[in-house]
C-alpha cells in the first residue's frame, strides 16, 4: 500500500520524505488493521497516529482515507477542523501557553510573546533543531493558578514573563547534563 | 471474585460491606495516612514535588506512613492541599504544602507527634476542641456540597472509596424500583441541564424513552470547552464513579444499553481516570452485562473529543462521534428523537449526571428544598480571577453574585475595587458591580443579558479593560465558529476586527453602532447557540461599560491601562533608587537603561509593555508608572549615562 502511495508522488515530494517520516508511514501501515473500517473510527484513528508519532504526516491521511473507505478530502476536512491535530512534527519540548479567560486577563498573551522572542519561533511553529514547539491552547482548566503554561507534560502555574527565561534555562541545563552524562558513559565504555 | 446472589440491593450491600471493611482499614490505619490532592490543578501547583518531599522525609526519619493520591477539593488557592490522618488526631487539612513544608510536617507532627504545625493548617475535617474545623471558614460554611461532596476526600482510582460512602446504592435502588420510577423522580426533582441551557433532564429522558425503537444511547457530555470553567474536569478526575452511576441511572430511565463518555482531549488525566473507573465498575458487576444480577446491562466507553468548542453543542457532538467535522445540525429532529446512528440519544452534562445519584438517594422533595422553585439544586461555579479564594464553589441556586464573590470567595484581592463579573464564558456577559444583587439561576441571569453557561465566573478588578475582554471572547468564538452559518462565520469576524481596531485606538463612533447591528444579525442568523450567544460579551460590555469604548475611541485612552497600544510605562525618577538594578534584570528586551544621575529609564522604542518591571521594582520604591494614553509620560529630562561617566565610577 505504501509503495503504491509513494508512486503517486512526484520526485520533489518523494525527496521531501525523510527517513523518520518514512518510518512513521511504515508503522502506520501495520497499525491501521487494529481499527475497524467504519467511518466512525476516523477520529480515533487520527488520534492514535498522533499519540504514537506526534503528528500526522501528509501521506497518513491518504492511508486513513483508504482504510475507512472515504476520500482524502473528507479526512483532511476532519483533521483540519479539530484543534488537536497537527501536521508538522512537535518539538521535543512542546510548550503550550494557556489563553483561557483567566490566563488571558493575567497576561497569557505577553507570555506567548516572550516565548516567541526567546525561542525565535512563532506560535504554531517548531524550532529548526526540533527542540521546542510553541502553541496556544484554549483552556487547560487551571484557571485559579493563572497564567498557566504546559511544558511537556508538566503544568507550570503562576508564570510571569521573567519565568519564561527560567523555564527555557531549566530545559537547557537538563539537556546539557544529559549530554555530559552520555559523554561520561561513552568514555567509560569506550 | 464469586458473585453473590439475590436482589440488586443485596448484591450491592455485599459489595459495600467489603468496601467499607477495606476503607475502614485505611481510616483506622495504625500508621499515618497522607492524602495529597493530585488533580490537574494540584499537579500544576507542585503536588508531585510535595509527594517526593514526604517520601524523602519519611525515609530519612524512619517513619512508616502511607501516601495516597486524591482528587480536588476545589480550593485551588490553597494548592497543594494535603490531609494528614495521624492516629490520635482528627484528619487535618493543610494548605500550600511544598516539599519543604512536607519535611517539616513529617519531623514535627509525625515523628515527634507533638506539633501539628498550626501555621500550615486550615482545619480539622471533624469537630475537635484543639483545632478549628473547616466549617469555621466562610468558604466552607456557605457552600452546600451535593455534587462535590466527596471530591478531594476519596481516592478516585479506588472504587472501594466510593462504595464506602454509599456509592452505587442509588443505582441498586433504581434497578429494584425500575427505570420508570427513576425517570419520575428526576422529573419531579425538576433537574435542569447543567451544561448551560437549563433544559429539564427528565423531559429529555422522557422524549427518548417514548421513541419506540429497540436501541437507545446515553452520552455524558464532558467536552468542557468554555475557557475559564473546569468543574466537569474536576468531577471526572475526583469522583469518576459518581458520573458513571448517574450515567447508568440515565440509561436505566430511558432504556439504553449503550453509553458513551465524551471527554475533551485537553483533559488527559480525566480520560485516564475514567477509563480505569469503567474497568473497576465492570469488575464489580456495576456496569456491563446483567448489572447486580438484574436484567439491566450497560456497555460504557470513552470517546476523546479533539478540541472543538462547538462540539459541546449536542448535534455537533454527534457529528464528531460519527467521524465528521463537528458542525451543528438543524433541530428538530432533536437528538433525543434521532441522534447518533439515527437512534434516540440522550446527551447530559457531567454535572447533570453527577447530580442524579443524590436525587435518587434522597428523593425529589429533598432536591427541591435546595435552590429556587424554578432552578432547584446547587450550582457549581469556577470562581477565578481577582478574588481572595478562587476555586470551585458549590452553592444553592438563587444566591446573589454578591454573596458568591464577597462572602464565599473572600471578595477582591489586594484591596482593589470590583469592576465586573464575567459569567458564562464566551456565551455569557460582563455584569457590572451595580448588578451584583442579581440572583444566580437560569432565568435571572438571562434577564440581564448573561447566562449561566457552564458556570465559569471570572472576577475582574479595575485593571481589566472591558473592551479587551469583549475582543478576547469574540476572537475566541470567531476561531471556534464551525463556519456553517454566514453570520456567525463572517459576522463575528467583522466584530472581532472592529473591537481589535478600538483596542489599538483606531476605532470610530460609527463602528459602535455597527457592532450592535452586526450583533443582532449574528443572533438572528445562526443555527446553534454558539452563534446565537456569541455577541453576548460585546452587547453586555456595550450596555454597561460604554464609557470605556468611548474613551478608547475619542481620547485614545484605555481607562484600565490594559490595552498595550494605548499605554506606556515610565520610571518616576523621584522614588527610583540610585544603583538599584531590579528592573534591568527582568526586562526581556533590554529596554531599561541607566540615566546620567544613575537612576533608570525606559527606552520607549524598545519597550514591549509587558509590565514585568512594575512587579520587579521593590515595593519600597514603587517607581514604575503606567499611563494611558502614552503621551502622558512627563518630560523628566532623562539623559543616558555616557560611557565616560560610567568608566569614571
Amino acid at each position: 500500500m505504501l509503495d503504491q502511495l509513494l508512486a503517486t508522488l512526484n520526485e520533489v515530494e518523494r525527496a521531501a520524505i525523510d527517513e523518520e517520516e518514512y518510518n512513521i508511514l511504515r508503522a502506520v501501515v501495520d497499525e491501521l488493521p487494529a481499527f475497524s473500517r467504519e467511518i466512525s473510527q476516523l477520529i480515533p484513528i487520527l488520534q492514535d497516529i498522533q499519540r504514537k508519532h506526534g503528528y500526522l504526516p501528509r501521506l497518513t491521511l491518504n492511508m486513513v482515507a483508504d482504510h475507512v473507505q472515504t476520500t482524502i478530502g473528507k479526512v483532511y476536512g476532519v483533521a483540519t477542523f479539530y484543534n488537536q491535530f497537527r501536521f508538522n512534527p512537535p518539538g521535543r519540548n512542546p510548550i503550550k501557553v494557556c489563553l483561557g479567560t483567566a490566563c488571558h486577563v493575567k497576561g497569557g498573551e505577553i507570555l506567548l510573546e516572550n516565548f516567541e522572542r526567546r525561542l525565535q519561533i512563532k506560535e504554531g511553529e517548531t524550532s529548526a533543531d526540533r527542540e521546542y514547539s510553541l502553541e496556544r491552547v484554549a483552556c487547560i482548566g487551571c484557571c485559579a493558578l493563572a497564567p498557566a503554561v504546559v511544558v511537556g507534560e508538566k503544568v507550570e502555574a503562576y508564570v510571569t514573563p521573567s519565568k519564561v527565561e527560567g523555564i527555557i534555562t531549566e530545559i537547557e541545563v537538563r539537556n546539557e547534563m544529559a549530554a555530559r552524562e552520555q559523554m561520561k558513559n561513552e568514555a567509560a565504555n569506550g | 471474585m464469586k458473585q453473590p446472589t439475590g436482589s440488586p440491593k443485596e448484591h450491592l450491600i455485599v459489595h459495600a460491606e467489603r468496601a467499607q471493611e477495606r476503607v475502614k482499614e485505611l481510616k483506622e490505619s495504625s500508621v499515618p495516612v497522607i492524602y495529597v490532592g493530585c488533580a490537574t490543578c494540584g499537579l500544576a501547583a507542585g503536588a508531585l514535588e510535595t509527594i517526593a518531599g514526604f517520601e524523602e522525609a519519611l525515609k530519612d526519619n524512619g517513619i512508616e506512613a502511607e501516601i495516597r493520591k486524591v482528587g480536588c477539593l476545589g480550593h485551588c488557592y490553597a494548592e497543594p492541599l494535603v490531609i494528614i490522618q495521624n492516629p490520635g488526631f482528627p484528619p487535618i487539612l493543610y494548605q500550600k504544602i511544598g516539599a519543604g513544608e512536607a519535611g517539616i510536617l513529617v519531623r514535627s507532627f509525625l515523628k515527634d507527634g507533638s506539633d501539628p504545625c498550626y501555621e500550615y493548617l486550615i482545619g480539622a475535617l471533624e469537630a475537635d476542641e484543639n483545632f478549628p474545623t473547616l466549617m469555621d471558614y466562610p468558604r466552607y460554611l456557605y457552600e452546600n456540597r451535593v455534587v462535590m461532596e466527596h471530591c478531594g476526600l476519596i481516592d478516585p482510582e479506588n472504587i472501594d472509596h466510593y462504595l464506602a460512602v454509599g456509592g452505587y446504592l442509588s443505582l441498586a435502588q433504581g434497578i429494584e424500583k425500575g427505570g420508570a420510577w427513576v425517570l419520575d423522580e428526576v422529573k419531579a426533582a425538576n433537574l435542569r441541564g447543567r451544561g448551560g441551557a437549563g433544559f429539564p433532564a427528565g423531559r429529555k429522558w422522557e422524549i427518548a424513552k417514548g421513541i419506540e425503537k429497540t436501541s437507545k444511547l446515553v452520552i455524558c457530555n464532558g467536552d468542557e470547552g468554555d475557557p475559564g470553567a473546569y468543574m466537569d474536569r474536576t468531577l471526572l478526575e475526583s469522583n469518576p464513579h459518581q458520573v458513571l452511576e448517574g450515567l447508568a441511572l440515565a440509561a436505566l430511565a430511558v432504556g439504553a444499553e449503550r453509553a458513551l463518555l465524551y471527554i475533551r482531549a485537553e483533559y488527559p488525566l480525566a480520560v485516564k481516570i475514567m477509563e480505569k473507573a469503567i474497568v473497576e465498575a465492570q469488575e464489580r458487576n456495576l456496569l456491563g452485562a446483567a448489572i447486580l444480577g438484574s436484567d439491566f446491562s450497560l456497555e460504557v466507553s470513552v470517546f476523546q473529543g479533539s478540541g472543538a468548542f462547538v462540539c459541546g453543542e449536542e448535534t455537533a457532538l454527534i457529528e464528531s462521534l460519527a467521524g465528521n467535522r463537528g458542525m451543528p445540525q438543524p433541530r428538530p429532529p432533536y437528538p433525543a428523537v434521532a441522534g447518533l446512528e439515527g437512534l434516540p440519544t440522550v446527551i447530559n452534562n457531567v454535572k447533570t449526571l453527577s447530580t442524579v445519584p443524590s436525587i435518587i438517594r434522597n428523593g425529589h422533595q429533598w432536591f427541591r428544598s435546595i435552590g429556587t422553585e424554578d432552578s432547584p439544586g446547587t450550582a457549581i461555579f469556577s470562581v477565578v480571577g481577582e478574588v481572595e479564594y478562587p476555586g470551585l464553589v458549590e452553592v444553592p441556586m438563587g444566591v446573589t453574585l454578591e454573596h458568591l464573590v464577597v462572602d464565599v470567595c473572600g471578595g477582591i484581592k489586594d484591596g482593589k475595587e470590583l469592576k465586573a463579573v464575567q459569567i458564562g464564558g464566551p456565551s455569557g456577559g460582563c455584569l457590572p458591580a451595580s448588578l451584583m444583587e442579581t440572583a444566580i439561576d437560569f432565568d435571572s441571569l438571562k434577564t440581564v443579558g448573561a447566562m449561566m453557561g457552564s458556570g465559569g465566573l471570572v472576577v475582574m478588578n479595575e485593571d481589566t479593560c472591558m473592551v479587551e475582554v469583549a475582543r478576547y471572547f469574540t476572537d475566541f468564538t470567531q476561531g471556534e465558529s464551525c463556519g456553517k452559518c454566514t453570520f456567525c462565520r463572517i459576522g463575528t469576524r467583522h466584530m472581532r476586527d472592529i473591537l481589535q481596531s478600538i483596542t489599538v485606538g483606531e476605532g470610530t463612533m460609527e463602528e459602535l453602532a455597527d457592532l450592535e447591528e452586526i450583533s443582532e444579525a449574528v443572533i438572528k442568523g445562526s443555527l446553534c447557540s454558539l452563534g446565537k450567544t456569541a455577541p453576548n460579551p460585546v452587547l453586555t460590555t456595550l450596555r454597561f461599560f460604554r464609557d470605556e469604548y468611548v474613551a478608547h475611541i475619542e481620547e485614545k485612552r484605555c481607562p484600565a491601562k490594559m490595552c498595550r497600544s494605548l499605554i506606556a510605562f515610565y520610571i518616576d525618577l523621584e522614588p527610583c533608587a540610585r544603583g538599584c538594578d531590579a528592573c534591568v534584570a527582568c526586562c526581556p528586551v533590554d529596554a531599561i537603561f541607566t540615566t546620567s544621575n544613575r537612576k533608570k529609564a525606559i527606552d520607549q522604542e524598545k519597550c514591549v509593555k509587558c509590565g514585568e518591571c512594575v512587579y520587579a521594582c521593590p515595593p519600597e520604591y514603587d517607581a514604575v508608572r503606567r499611563v494611558s494614553p502614552p503621551e502622558m509620560i512627563p518630560d523628566q529630562g532623562v539623559e543616558p549615562l555616557t560611557e565616560k561617566e560610567e568608566s569614571e565610577s
